[in-house]
């Protein structure tokens, strides 16, 4: 072997030698940061989870305030109306002045189909409905107790027709109600989980750390509930709900009923972080300092799981909304006069609505697809960033 | 094998099976490009083994992975040549791509490969025969039939018992050491010109390790092979090597000879390697305390102490099926003493630790601790509050410097923890507290908000110490807890603990795999082989002069940094034991 020439380096070289790339920081100041901004960081650097939290977001300010966003509202029907067509949007006007701005939808014409009497609707170019934004239109409550009639885009003229996306067969507007719907379809995900989360997390918490009996009593429970079929018990419980109830009742019921099937998956994986954290080193050394088990659990293990908990939670969402979903189209859950995804697409259950106004099909099951696609990506997201020490 | 006489380096030109030249490897990471290998130049000759030294991070993994195109993204090869000589045609590795049908008949065919780990490289859902079987019909032409009589006498040659049993059986049936002699094997099955060894000991135990070096080099020497020696420790180099390369931060640092490496080392950091080494093989770190008369109470004694585990009662008759990990031991611990426990994987040594502070509960035997004021205390018969208490004198040094510090916690909260769960100090008091016991251990007082994640291994190590140190302890039981460092931070770990023992009076129960290490540090030493201790004594007569015959084959199986004298050639074999 040639003895090549001992290469010249100084010896106080602390480690392997980096050139940083050009245009990106390295992320200095690490020292010190703590578990969430280290998720934080991990989270930003994946870009399909960030937008699809970016729609999670987008989708709960709709639901917030839907009032305000929706062109009308939600139960108005007017019978001249039934199955209108969509209007897109158009922005010219062109007229014997020539052509201008103005933004506005094409109004239709009736025509009733002299054969089988069914009533068409035909766009037409000459009947035109100026919008606008920040319109005043049908007066609403905001969140229940701000009176209001201001909408965010509207027809100029309160009784003048504008279906973007279409008509019900009442008449009434589908985007309104679908904004509407919004509402009650994102927040049921969100109460569900909530009380899944605090029976999974204390089940499987208890399970996970004191073992034995406790557990295999948690374990068998988690078992037979998991074994339930649970369409049938959903439909068995949703037909015991007194008829009489308030819609709002109805909804509170159905909530539970949903969470206290959906909190063994949570309850699982808790208890599986718990296991293999209790024996981790850190929380022997925490054991032998003396700490006690309520601190041992509150100090050490649970701000350790947090972050995976939370990725659970939301991946956990998306599973409540599509039963939610699925519950009010086979007509057990949410019923009208309450707005939801799932009442929406009890109206496109026969084929010739379908046929007739497809837009009633297309843009609920879009929103609900829309909503568990971006829950589901940002849960990934969440759960790869969820333990930022493992790389 | 001229063990004893240095080989100049003599270019054998023709020997020259590869030679890489001006080799660099770069890793482009989200803001920056590592450049894990720099201008690397060596060459591979017939019959001759390079060793490839270094700590960890210094890019020797790499380099080996890259021979054979095996490097994971984003790592790619920048610059260099590799130069492959196949039947006498040279082949340029450089050139080809990672999944090119030449690469793969490379592979396997011209360069064999050992990894360090054998339980995660060999598959565990088939047999190890299948597994070899597939190796050579992948390269060579032969029936089902006459690859598996092949394959019965490779693992022949690799001294496997009843090979053509143990064909047939799965990887999880098969020891670590056995494993890695099939692993040996399927390198070998189609009798590879070179073969690439990546730490191929370092999950073994050290008799363990000596029969595969062994057996390695002697497999090399009949085949006429090249091999190419990935370790990280100086006295594997001294064993093995023709020629040693040493890396650090991606560069060959050093090059030479064996004997000139060892005895005429020029790079002030293989000049620090070899120091810190041979430090720990000089042994009798510190001098002796004046042995007080009388002799010193114990501040811990260990009385027939047993654990067993599996299920000890009867079940439908059967009898039960006991794992006796800790089996009737019994030391005593004065005070100021370090008392070293060795072992290789499985004696107990770990779990005799855990007894003492029972974390596990003792099946049988008693733990006798001397309190401050003299009194004897039954560890195993103390209430939560009295244990409470004993775990602030007796503290617990971890082995893996990652997992045992909290990372979600600053390290101001880790240190301070025992000091605030015990109520003696908040606020202002406790901050002066952590920041003394810092600085104690020899880190920056103003690192306490910092995450452990800012922290290398051997810094983590020092803060596992300093929380250890926070309650005053008397006894501290290290637990493997240099294990997981580099030589150069390993002994600078060793000689913080033996500074901070004289400083605050502490006795060590030092728990360790590593003789050297012991040696080191211990005045005491118990050699523990299957649950029971097999030889207590003074740590000079156990590592110099031992008396029992395991103790003797343990001894003489360790690796001496020293190339002029191997001691592994003269090392005392096992009787094969049942």
């Amino acid at each position: 072997m040639s003895l090549n020439d001992v290469l010249d380096i100084e010896d106080d070289e602390t480690g392997p030698a980096t050139s940083p790339l050009k245009g990106r920081r390295a992320t200095s100041g690490n020292a010190a940061a703590g578990q969430w901004r280290l998720i934080a960081q991990k989270l930003v650097r994946q870009k399909v989870a960030m937008a699809a939290g970016v729609i999670v977001l987008l989708l709960y300010l709709i639901a917030a305030f839907c009032e305000f966003l929706a062109p009308g509202s939600p139960d108005l029907s007017k019978a001249q109306y039934t199955y209108a067509p969509p209007q897109p949007i158009e922005w010219f006007v062109t007229d014997q002045a020539g052509t201008h701005f103005a933004p506005h939808v094409a109004g239709y014409t009736v025509k009733i189909d002299p054969v089988a009497l069914r009533r068409t609707f035909v766009v037409d170019e000459s009947k035109i409905v100026p919008i606008g934004l920040f319109v005043h239109g049908a007066p609403y409550l905001m969140w229940g107790f701000i009176p209001s009639d201001v909408h965010l885009i509207g027809p100029l003229k309160k009784t003048d027709p504008m279906y973007l996306i279409g008509a019900d067969r009442l008449g009434r507007d589908l985007m309104s109600r679908l904004i509407y719907g919004t509402r009650v379809s994102m927040s049921i995900g969100l109460v569900g989980v909530a009380m899944s989360l605090i029976l999974g997390v204390t089940l499987g918490s208890l399970s996970g750390f004191y073992g034995g009996w406790v557990d295999t009593l948690v374990q068998r429970l988690i078992e037979v509930i998991s074994a339930m079929p649970t369409i049938p018990l959903w439909l068995g419980l949703a037909a015991a709900i007194p008829l009489t109830w308030p819609p709002l009742q109805v909804y509170f019921t159905i909530t539970v009923i949903v969470s206290l099937l959906g909190w063994t998956s949570l309850a699982r994986e808790v208890r599986g972080r718990f296991l293999s954290l209790r024996s981790d080193d850190f929380v022997t050394a925490a054991r032998l300092d003396g700490s006690s088990e309520k601190r041992l659990i509150f100090r050490h293990i649970l701000p350790s799981l947090t972050s995976h908990i939370l990725a659970v939670v939301t991946l956990a969402v998306p599973t409540m909304i599509v039963a939610e979903t699925s519950l009010s189209f086979l007509g057990v859950g949410l019923k009208p006069p309450v707005v939801s995804w799932g009442v929406l697409l009890q109206d496109a259950q026969n084929i010739r609505t379908v046929a007739t106004a497809p837009w009633l099909l297309i843009w609920p099951s879009a929103a609900v697809v829309l909503a568990v696609l971006s829950f589901n990506f940002f849960g990934d997201g969440l759960r790869d960033a969820a333990d930022p020490y493992n790389n | 094998m001229t063990a004893q006489t240095p080989i100049a380096p003599d270019p054998h030109a023709k020997d020259v099976i590869l030679a890489a030249e001006h080799l660099s490897i770069d890793f482009t990471l989200r803001t920056h490009i590592l450049h894990a290998v720099r201008d690397v130049s060596l060459t591979l000759h017939r019959g001759r083994t390079l060793c490839l030294v270094g700590e960890s991070g210094s890019g020797k993994s790499v380099t080996a992975r890259a021979l054979m195109r095996l490097i994971e993204k984003p790592g790619k090869i920048v610059s260099g040549r590799i130069e492959l000589d196949v039947d006498g045609k040279k082949v340029e590795i450089d050139k080809l791509s990672d999944t090119a049908r030449e690469m793969r008949a490379i592979r396997g065919r011209r360069i064999g490969l050992i990894f360090q780990e054998p339980m995660s490289s060999l598959s565990p859902v088939h047999t190890i025969g299948s597994q070899i079987v597939e190796a050579l019909r992948l390269h060579r032409p032969l029936s089902k039939k006459e690859a598996r009589a092949e394959t019965i006498e490779l693992l022949r040659q690799v001294e496997i018992p009843n090979p053509d049993k143990m064909l047939d059986r799965y990887t999880f049936e098969f020891s670590g050491g056995m494993r890695q002699r099939a692993m040996i094997a399927m390198a070998l099955a189609c009798n590879p010109d070179i073969l690439i060894a990546d730490e191929p000991t370092t999950a073994l135990d050290v008799t363990t390790q000596a029969e595969i070096l062994d057996l390695i080099k002697r497999l090399q020497v009949s085949r006429g092979m090249a091999m190419l020696l990935i370790t990280h420790d100086m006295g594997v180099v001294a064993e093995t090597a023709d020629d040693v390369a040493v890396m650090r931060f991606g560069r060959i640092v050093e090059r030479g000879s064996v004997d000139e490496i060892f005895h005429q080392a020029k790079h002030p950091y293989t000049k620090r390697l070899l120091a810190s080494t041979l430090k720990l093989e000089g042994g009798a770190a510190r001098e002796k305390p004046p042995a007080p008369t009388p002799a010193p109470l114990p501040i811990l004694s260990v009385k027939n102490l047993a654990k067993g585990f599996g299920t000890g009662g009867k079940w439908f008759g059967k009898p039960g099926f006991v794992i006796k990990a800790v089996d009737d031991v019994s030391l005593d611990l004065l005070p100021g003493e370090n008392l070293g426990i060795v072992g290789e994987s499985g004696s107990g040594k770990t779990t005799l630790g855990r007894l003492i502070l029972r974390i596990v509960e003792p099946s049988s035997g008693e733990v006798v601790y001397r309190g401050r004021d003299g009194g004897e205390r039954e560890v195993t018969a103390m209430g939560k509050a009295e244990l409470r208490a004993f775990h602030q004198d007796v503290r617990l040094i971890f082995q893996d410097p990652f997992a045992s510090l909290n990372p979600r916690m600053t390290i101001r909260e880790i240190v301070g923890d025992p000091l605030v769960v015990s109520g003696r100090l908040r606020g202002r008091a406790l901050d002066e507290r952590v920041a003394e016991l810092l600085a104690m251990v020899g880190l920056d007082p103003a690192a306490m908000e910092r995450y452990p994640h800012a922290f290398s291994g051997g810094q983590r190590q020092r803060i596992g110490i300093a929380r250890a140190l926070a309650l005053d302890p008397r006894i501290i039981i290290a637990d493997e807890a240099t294990s997981a460092l580099d030589v150069s931070i390993r002994s600078q770990v060793l000689d913080l603990m033996l500074e901070l023992q004289k400083r605050l009076g502490l006795s060590f129960i030092f728990i360790s795999h590593d003789i050297s290490v012991v040696r080191y540090f211990c005045d005491r030493v118990a050699v523990m082989h299957r649950g029971k201790v097999v030889e207590i004594g003074d740590a000079e007569q156990i590592c110099t002069n031992p008396r029992e015959p395991y103790t003797q084959m343990l001894i003489s199986a360790v690796p001496n940094p020293d190339p002029r004298n191997k001691r592994m050639l003269h090392r005392v074999r096992a009787s094969r034991e049942p």
